[in-house]
């Protein structure tokens, strides 16, 4: 450490482990310009760099998709893993049982997520495996120019006039359902729900899903879409306002105890979620399925934290892992010895 | 080679028949949930402890209770232990196949039955020794329910009796086999004395074969071939298990979870040393292979066929991505279902090239239980230091039947982890490139996740890259990369286990084979002498890609005929892609494919009727 008393130059702005956001950033985009899954890389380079995670700490994981390109714009000097489509939550999985020390970050998209790995999806939620698994949902395939997908809202339109006539899968239902442990819905073009969302994501030790609607400029943003950017503009109904607060950080906020929940998540950091139209408890889990239906039969897009649990034990926590990763664990510990060869040996004469 | 033209035949026996000692085939025919499988590991396990060569094959059908069942005990002095055709001894026990059992017996065979099947009217050449079941265990087992399973017993007693096994070892057997269960032990005891005593009185001696002690199963072990793989991969320092249920693999993880809960836990902390998943399918388990080895950890999956055809696309992104896993394969007959409880060597040529584009992959092919155990060891080290999958490659036979062995040798060489670069390294080198031919080898260095160097990260993906791990397609970024991976497949080559080389001097021809076909070659290439007066070399192969010293063991030969147990000569078309024209002429296929394991008469005839072509 530097302990001499001469200013330095003007000091960069840096978080609370010294790094700049630019440690944090990624590759230049190659998706569209104006696509929304840009702007969620945006909020998850600002909530690493917010709460000052390490970047060589967190695991990158995707599936295929355009979507699934994305964990290459964010956070550059972590690892990443682009894998096999609709089958990054296994691979997910994986990294974790190697290595528990990890923060596995998973990018996905709809079609990578509800069509084809909707299967690992379903088994993903139900472990609780610790990830941060988000979706960037824009009911469409964009990568191959604009199929539907089974998010794909009932009766909406794709610029080609092909109507969807198949209900659309609703994923934060299903997870709430199936076991994980954080679920919310936000818009890519909230900033503020969102960074607070993935703030929260991050301090969540757990399955957390966060599904974001990201319209497609390119394949779904017309007047037809239930996923343009003006339909959700009109249509979202925040359920709550969502504030983060960093364990580390003095909590002085002022929130009315009347009108907002507290949550402490597993670093002891806080959620606050200042309720607008109802009086909302999180951790209901059958309050959290009954606002979402009925958002749906109203047409309505909810957004907001819908369920969080942070009692249920994680998947790692479940195999009884020792501590230290798996991963570099030294001879003696995964060998054993030469006795315990004899003994089996004997036990089978 | 012979030249004559004269066959040698057997000079006939005189008319009182010697007794042979130690040289028989014993079918036991039951229906299966039956309880019969004790009391023929109990059989098995009596004999091998009288220090007679032994082995046993469990033929039983993908059902859970009331189809048919076969269990073949081979005792063999010469220490033979491949599958035989024919058997001297039946047991008929199942009203279902007892008359088309009876069928198959060659003259002067025996056959043990239940009196109630009648089958004495059947045939006059065979001895036959009826046994009124239900009467002997009855007053042995008051409890009805438990009869079905205790009467299997008796026919220990009865075959201990006619046969000369010793009654001792039998309840030593027993005692194994029920270890803390006093009860069961005694009753099942009690039902294999009753049959003696039955068999004593009541059923002279017939027929001339019998049982003798030896000393040649000393020190010696039994074993099925998933377990001792399981044990491999214990000694092989595995950390991470992921594997979805199908015969016949499903016993190795779970005789691994028994091994690993028993010795890997840490003793300081009470935690576990490993993560077992049981995965939602095989493109699940695969993926956890895929998404552990990336981060470090010694992973694997076990599967058959089926999981395999599952697994391609991941395998795929394990070779270009250069993920290390290790995928055993213990194969059953396809295609599609198949015969799921039949053994076959079918998945070679699908495993070696297995997925999308120019892929090859690297499969080790142990032969006993003994190389499951070492080459489950060895794998784990290949994968990790040539970053790929690697494939182990058993199949039922070995994996699920009971095989008598040396105990293991303890694994000499330290685990080895590969080319991984730690932060030391990095502060060192100032960074590195994934996927730049360094050493010549054609592996590159990488680093895991977590570790803390800013340097460390990179991208890893299926798409095409550059020696950065940066997209790219550029067409001279795609060769490079595929040239690379091309002369990693060279080390692979020089690296994995070379065959295991019987040379004759004046050989008549070579044999080629691989797996579990080793135990009926060996014992073939007995009979071409002995009965055919032809020499053959021996040329064991263990491992894809082949080693120069199998190339060279075909071209010293005039002609080499490859064993398999496959329809389409799969590893032979192997060994088509990598050889000269000239050697490529010498190749003849020797094929068995009809579910059950090879048997040396089966070889020795197939080669026997080429030679007389030619």
């Amino acid at each position: 450490m530097a302990t001499t008393t001469v200013p330095p130059a003007p000091p960069k702005k840096v978080n609370r482990i010294g790094l700049e956001m630019a440690n944090y950033k990624g590759n230049k985009t190659t998706l569209c310009a104006g696509c929304g899954h840009n702007a969620i890389s945006e909020r998850i380079i600002e909530a690493f760099y917010e709460l000052g995670v390490e970047p060589h700490r967190v695991a990158k994981l995707s599936g295929i998709g355009c979507s699934s390109k994305s964990p290459a714009y964010f956070l550059r000097s972590a690892h990443g893993f682009n894998a096999v489509h609709g089958r990054m939550p296994s691979v997910a999985t994986g990294t974790m049982l190697a290595n528990r020390q990890l923060i596995a970050i998973g990018v996905s998209g709809d079609g990578d997520t509800a069509s084809i790995g909707i299967g690992q999806f379903v088994h993903l939620m139900r472990r609780n495996l610790p990830i941060i698994y988000i979706i960037e949902d824009n009911g469409v395939y964009g990568l191959t120019k604009g199929q539907f997908s089974a998010t794909a809202d009932i009766g909406s339109k794709l610029k080609t006039g092909v109507v969807n006539d198949l209900p659309a899968i609703d994923t934060c239902a299903l997870a709430v359902q199936l076991g994980a442990t954080y679920v919310a819905r936000s818009f890519s073009g909230d900033k503020k729900q969102l960074l607070a969302l993935v703030e929260g994501a991050i301090a969540h030790h757990g399955t957390v899903m966060l599904d974001v609607i990201s319209p497609c400029v390119t394949f779904n943003d017309h007047e037809g879409s239930t996923k343009s950017y003006s339909y959700v503009k009109d249509h979202d109904e925040p359920l709550e306002e969502v504030s983060f607060i960093p364990f580390f950080e003095d909590i002085a906020v002022d929130y009315d105890p009347g009108t907002s929940t507290d949550i402490t998540l597993h670093d002891g950091s806080r959620l606050l979620l200042r309720k607008l139209a109802r009086d909302y408890d999180p951790t209901n889990k059958i309050e959290a399925l009954r606002v979402l239906t009925e958002a749906h039969d109203q047409g309505e897009i909810l957004t907001g934290l819908f369920f969080v649990d942070t009692k249920r034990p994680s998947f790692i926590d479940l195999l009884n892992v020792v501590e230290e990763p798996l991963a570099t664990l030294p001879e003696s510990k995964i060998r054993p010895s030469k006795e315990v060869l004899d003994e089996v040996m004997e036990s089978l004469r | 080679m012979a030249t004559t033209g004269v066959e040698f035949k057997e000079k006939e026996s005189p008319a009182k028949p010697a007794k042979v000692v130690n040289d028989l085939s014993i079918q036991v025919a039951t229906v299966n949930g039956s309880g019969s499988q004790t009391a023929n590991t109990v059989l098995l396990r009596a004999i091998f402890q009288m220090g007679i060569p032994v082995s046993a094959k469990n033929l039983f059908p993908s059902n859970i209770a009331g189809l048919p069942t076969w269990f073949t005990i081979r005792a063999c002095k010469f220490g033979y232990i491949a599958r035989r055709k024919d058997s001297e001894f039946l047991v008929a026990m199942n009203p279902e196949t007892a008359e088309e059992d009876v069928h198959t017996l060659q003259p002067g065979a025996a056959c043990v039955y239940d009196e109630r099947l009648d089958l004495k009217r059947l045939r006059d050449d065979v001895i036959f020794y009826p046994v009124p079941f239900d009467q002997l265990v009855a007053p042995v087992c008051p409890d009805a329910r438990l009869r079905k399973l205790v009467r299997n017993m008796v026919y220990d007693g009865v075959l201990a009796r006619l046969l000369g096994i010793e009654m001792e070892e039998i309840h030593k057997a027993l005692q194994k086999q029920f270890r803390k269960k006093a009860k069961a032990a005694e009753l099942n005891w009690t039902a294999a004395r009753v049959g003696y005593e039955f068999a004593e009185k009541n059923l002279p001696k017939q027929d001339r074969h019998v049982l003798e002690r030896m000393d040649k199963t000393r020190g010696k072990i039994l074993i099925d071939g998933n377990s001792a793989a399981a044990l491999g991969a214990m000694f092989g320092g595995v950390t991470v298990v992921t594997w979805y249920p199908i015969t016949p693999s499903s016993s190795l993880c779970e005789t691994l979870i028994e091994y690993m809960k028993r010795y890997r836990i840490d003793k300081e902390t009470g935690k576990a040393t490993f993560a077992i998943v049981q995965a939602e399918d095989e493109l699940a388990a695969i993926g956890m292979v895929m998404g552990a080895g990336w981060a470090g950890a010694r992973a694997m999956t076990s599967t058959s066929g089926p999981g395999i055809s599952l697994m391609a696309e991941f395998v795929g992104l394990g070779y270009y991505a250069e993920i290390p896993g290790v995928i055993f394969d213990v194969q059953r007959v396809g295609p599609s279902t198949g015969l799921p409880t039949r053994t076959a060597q079918g998945d070679v040529m699908k495993n070696a090239l297995l997925s999308q584009g120019d892929t090859k992959h690297p499969l080790l092919f142990p032969c006993s239980v003994e190389e499951c155990f070492t080459l489950a060891v060895e794998a784990f080290n290949l994968a990790e230091d040539l970053q790929t999958p690697v494939f182990v490659m058993t199949d039922l036979d070995l994996g699920m039947n009971n095989w008598m062995s040396d105990p293991f040798p303890y694994p000499e060489k330290p685990i080895q982890r590969g080319k991984v670069l730690s932060a030391e390294d990095l502060q060192r080198l100032g960074g590195f490139e994934r996927y730049r031919d360094v050493d010549g080898d054609g592996v590159g260095y990488r680093t895991l996740p977590g570790t803390p160097h800013p340097a460390a990260g990179y991208f890893t993906r299926g798409s095409g890259h550059n020696v950065k791990a940066i997209y790219s397609e550029r067409p001279e970024d795609y060769v490079n990369n595929m040239d690379r991976l091309a002369r990693k497949f060279e080390t692979a080559r020089a690296r994995v286990p070379g065959p295991v080389i019987q040379e004759a001097p004046n050989a008549d021809f070579g044999i080629l084979a691989y797996g579990t076909s080793h135990w009926a070659i060996v014992e073939s290439v007995d009979q071409l002498k002995q009965d055919h007066d032809l020499t053959a070399s021996y040329c064991r192969v263990r491992a894809f890609p082949f080693s120069e010293q199998v190339k060279d063991f075909i071209r010293r030969h005039r002609r080499v005929y490859v064993v398999e147990q496959n329809r389409d000569a799969q590893l032979c078309g192997l060994l088509r892609l990598e050889l000269e024209a000239e050697s490529i002429k010498k190749l003849r296929s020797v094929l068995h494919y009809c579910g059950l394991p090879l048997d040396a008469r089966s070889v020795t005839d197939a080669i026997v009727a080429y030679e007389r072509e030619k």
